[in-house]
């Protein structure tokens, strides 16, 4: 079967047909590619511009970085987005491991589906609905305790990294071979020492992963945030979604390519260790 | 026998209640911080309004009357409320050219990668995949500095001499159905390109045996063997673009508002919070239909192909 397939590739090969050809289709993914990285290209390459101007191209420069090195309220929402993206990534790794753990292992349990269902929730709903659903909920806590914190902003962005979190780590999960954990408990292992030697090392970079993605999706969430956040608790996203709707100068695109720059070494990273087969 | 079933029944109990306490974290922080403000949100909407933003605790169904209705100021007489019907009558359209204008664009980029050889297929996608993981409102701002009328479209058109004047875009109704094109446009592919890679080219190639065209084979046996993916392709575009909020609002403009700047404006300048409540469930139901008939599609394919 597959020879003679195969054969009759050969001979329509030779007589230049190609059975996957779709007329234009090369064009248009040309012209897809073309679209998606215009905007981004143009939008670092005036991040250099040494003109006040989005238009006209005046030189080579670094001062816009400068400016926005030093300008104090973005290096203060930065550090806030990097803090918020940091304590939020790691909680909901750590609860999207244990779920993950327990919705992969032994048998299937009455109430799985609607936990598994409960997980994916944020996935499905428009985050403006989210967004608020927190603010109604939110400020009535804050009226009744008078605590206006970040815990706020941690335990909404906690909530929507976890299915995100639990993607790869389940994936991981369901991939991993079962016999190294028989074998750890056939060798009288407890469970704990099981999970500590064995299933925890093969996991590792499922979880490396899903930290990665959660802190990513924290870091970009400008919806929620944007709602939530009580006074003077700008991140990056909110800071520059408030600064769009003013005069910009090249010093947002500065901000925006650093932040672009990170997220693309995180991706690669992810891409990188999700190639890696277990 | 009986006492060997006892242990194992126990076992397994033991085993379960196990598995719960594992999921107990991840659950209670999705109930306290994500799902259960939904409910408080539905009771919200059938409060009164507060002056000053907020709520009266008292039963009113006027947040959902206003969804839909206004009353005359001066005569008292009812009629629909046209600014609300004309967003989200917008909300709705621009959802579907989305996703229409994604599914055109998408569907050859992700034939295009699944019919290149193996090795580089990765490097394709991976250039998909970084647009679609760099932050939102970066790219929408990205999108503007390309439609402005200083902008590159603009900037190139006038100097080709095709145009006289840069044509207007930014704030229009187009600027959003481009920024949503741009921003979801990866949530197309990449499910089409996973229904592709699995295509099997015998098929197709049996097609041709019997003297299909080109057309008749991409519309008769790709196009249906693909479907899935297509489905998939349209409800992750149509769902986010539905509550789309950043992009219509660094791109629109002040009239040109989607549903989710509706539902902001209740809780901001608004102050009507049970309108912003009921507006916000009607979002969640409009989502909710969308995937009820994805889900129907799935079920009912499941079912002939047993």
């Amino acid at each position: 079967m597959a020879s003679a397939g195969e054969g009759r590739g050969v001979a329509l090969r030779r007589t230049g047909f190609s059975v996957k050809r779709q007329t234009g289709f090369g064009v248009i993914a040309w012209l897809c590619f073309f679209m998606l990285y215009l905007p981004i290209l143009t939008l670092v390459l005036f991040s250099f511009n040494a003109d006040q101007s989005m238009a006209v191209w005046g030189g080579f420069s670094f001062r816009w970085y400068e400016s926005a090195w030093h300008n104090q309220t973005v290096q203060d929402a930065s550090l806030r987005s990097l803090q918020i993206a940091f304590i939020a990534a790691i909680l909901a790794t750590v609860a999207a491991t244990m779920a993950a753990l327990a919705t992969t292992r032994g048998r299937a349990f009455r109430g799985e589906q609607a936990a598994y269902a409960m997980i994916n929730t944020p996935l499905i709903v428009p985050e403006i609905v989210t967004a608020t659903a927190l603010l109604i909920f939110f400020a009535s806590i804050k009226v009744s305790t008078g605590y206006t914190g970040l815990g706020y902003l941690i335990a909404a962005h906690t909530a929507f990294c976890i299915p995100f979190a639990y993607l790869p780590i389940r994936a991981r999960l369901e991939s991993m071979d079962l016999t190294l954990e028989t074998a750890a408990g056939d060798l009288y292992a407890t469970p704990w020492q099981a999970f500590r030697r064995i299933t925890l090392p093969l996991l590792w970079p499922g979880i490396i992963a899903g930290l990665m993605l959660a802190f990513v999706i924290s870091l970009d969430d400008v919806v929620i945030t944007e709602l939530v956040k009580s006074g003077g608790q700008d991140t990056l996203p909110t800071y520059m979604l408030g600064q769009l709707r003013r005069i910009v100068t090249p010093e947002i695109n500065a901000i925006s390519t650093v932040f672009l720059l990170l997220s693309v070494v995180i991706v690669t990273l992810f891409f990188l260790l999700s190639r890696q087969r277990s | 026998m009986a006492s060997a079933r006892d242990f194992a029944e126990s076992a397994e109990r033991q085993d379960v209640r196990r598995r719960w306490a594992l999921l107990s974290p991840a659950l209670v922080i999705i109930f306290f911080a994500a799902v259960g403000p939904l409910f408080i949100m539905l009771v919200y909407s059938f409060l009164q309004k507060g002056d000053y933003g907020g709520v009266r605790w008292a039963f009113s169904t006027d947040g959902w009357f206003s969804v839909f209705f206004q009353r005359d100021i001066f005569d008292d007489t009812l009629s629909f409320a046209d600014a609300h019907i004309s967003i989200l009558w917008r909300s709705v359209r621009l959802s579907l050219m989305t996703t229409l204008f994604t599914f055109l664009l998408g569907f050859p980029t992700a034939y295009f990668i699944a019919t290149r050889p193996e090795k580089s297929r990765d490097i394709w996608l991976f250039l998909i995949t970084i647009p679609f993981w760099t932050n939102l409102l970066i790219r929408t701002f990205a999108m503007q500095e390309v439609i402005r009328n200083e902008g590159v479209i603009n900037t190139a058109l006038l100097w080709l001499g095709i145009v006289d004047q840069p044509i207007q875009i930014m704030y229009t109704d187009k600027a959003i159905l481009f920024g949503m094109l741009y921003v979801y446009l990866p949530l197309m592919v990449l499910p089409l390109y996973a229904s592709l890679e699995k295509l099997d080219f015998r098929l197709v190639e049996a097609a041709y045996d019997l003297y299909a065209t080109r057309f008749q084979v991409l519309r008769r046996v790709i196009m249906p063997l693909v479907k899935p993916g297509i489905i998939a392709g349209s409800i992750l575009v149509f769902i986010p673009s539905l509550g789309a909020y950043v992009t219509p609002r660094v791109l629109g403009g002040g009239k040109n508002l989607m549903l989710g700047n509706l539902i902001e404006l209740q809780f901001g300048q608004g102050r009507n919070w049970p309108l912003g409540a009921a507006l916000s469930m009607t979002l969640l139901a409009l989502v909710m239909v969308a995937l009820l008939i994805y889900a129907r599609q799935a079920q009912s394919r499941s079912l002939r192909h047993g």
